[in-house]
């Protein structure tokens, strides 16, 4: 399956604005993270558990056990601070 | 009435009060929050700060956010700017403005939107001083601010 994945502020920075990732199967959230991260070099240095990174599902604050199905816009980002 | 605006230019403060009282008798007070670029930050001066966003995560989440307040304190119109792009010290960055029928609800409406905006709008910011750039980090406390109102965030929280 397709996974639509976006980046945002200092990940962006890193990885770039997004890419399209296949999946073999549905995965939870957490999951897509460890695989992007395994990857290693500056995907496992922004990315990697420890790194304060939170998550969107279709535009929804998500967490990272919520399922990612065929299609599903993604996104990783560092905690927000607007206002 | 457009309640979200997420923008690149300025806003008129004194225009948006009025919009928010304007043919509804019923409202008595009008509360506004105006947030602006500080121009120091831990004792450093900030030449310049540049707002990220999320577009289309960042109207729905603000959106729903006025949906779960309006009810809660009762407001009869709600408003929220937030200014995108390269600010400077001074400028002003979001604009959160309520009326309802009594100022109690309307100083809670008010403060309660700013507090979820702060933790759950996806909204970045990255300082310009003398030492470079650096993106600013979420602080705790805002976490604290929200959970007054019986909301949880982790937004701040290290992993």
């Amino acid at each position: 399956m397709k996974i639509h994945v976006r980046y945002f502020a200092s990940l962006r920075e890193a990885l770039g604005p997004g890419e399209i990732v296949e999946l073999p199967d549905i995965a939870t959230l957490g999951r897509l993270r460890a695989e992007l991260a395994a990857r290693g070099g500056r995907y496992a240095e922004v990315l990697d558990r420890g790194r304060a990174v939170r998550c969107a599902l279709n535009q929804v604050m998500s967490d990272e056990a919520a399922v990612v199905r065929d299609g599903a816009e993604v996104a990783f980002f560092p905690p927000v601070t607007g206002g | 009435m457009v309640r979200v605006t997420i923008q690149h230019e300025d806003f008129d403060v004194g225009r948006e009060f009025d919009a928010l009282h304007a043919g509804d008798g019923g409202v008595g007070a009008v509360v506004g929050f105006v947030g602006t670029v500080r121009g120091r930050d831990g004792g450093q001066p900030v030449q310049a700060l540049e707002l990220e966003h999320y577009p289309g995560m960042t109207e729905r989440t603000i959106e729903a956010m006025i949906d779960v307040a309006v009810p809660r304190f009762g407001l009869h119109a709600a408003r929220v700017i937030h200014r995108v792009g390269l600010l400077s010290a001074g400028d002003n960055i979001v604009f959160v403005g309520v009326a309802a029928a009594h100022r109690g609800a309307a100083f809670e409406g008010c403060e309660f939107l700013m507090d979820y905006l702060k933790t759950q709008a996806p909204f970045w910011k990255k300082e310009t001083t003398p030492e470079g750039t650096r993106w600013v980090d979420a602080r705790a406390a805002d976490d604290a601010a929200l959970a007054r109102w019986g909301q949880t965030s982790d937004n701040g929280a290290a992993t």
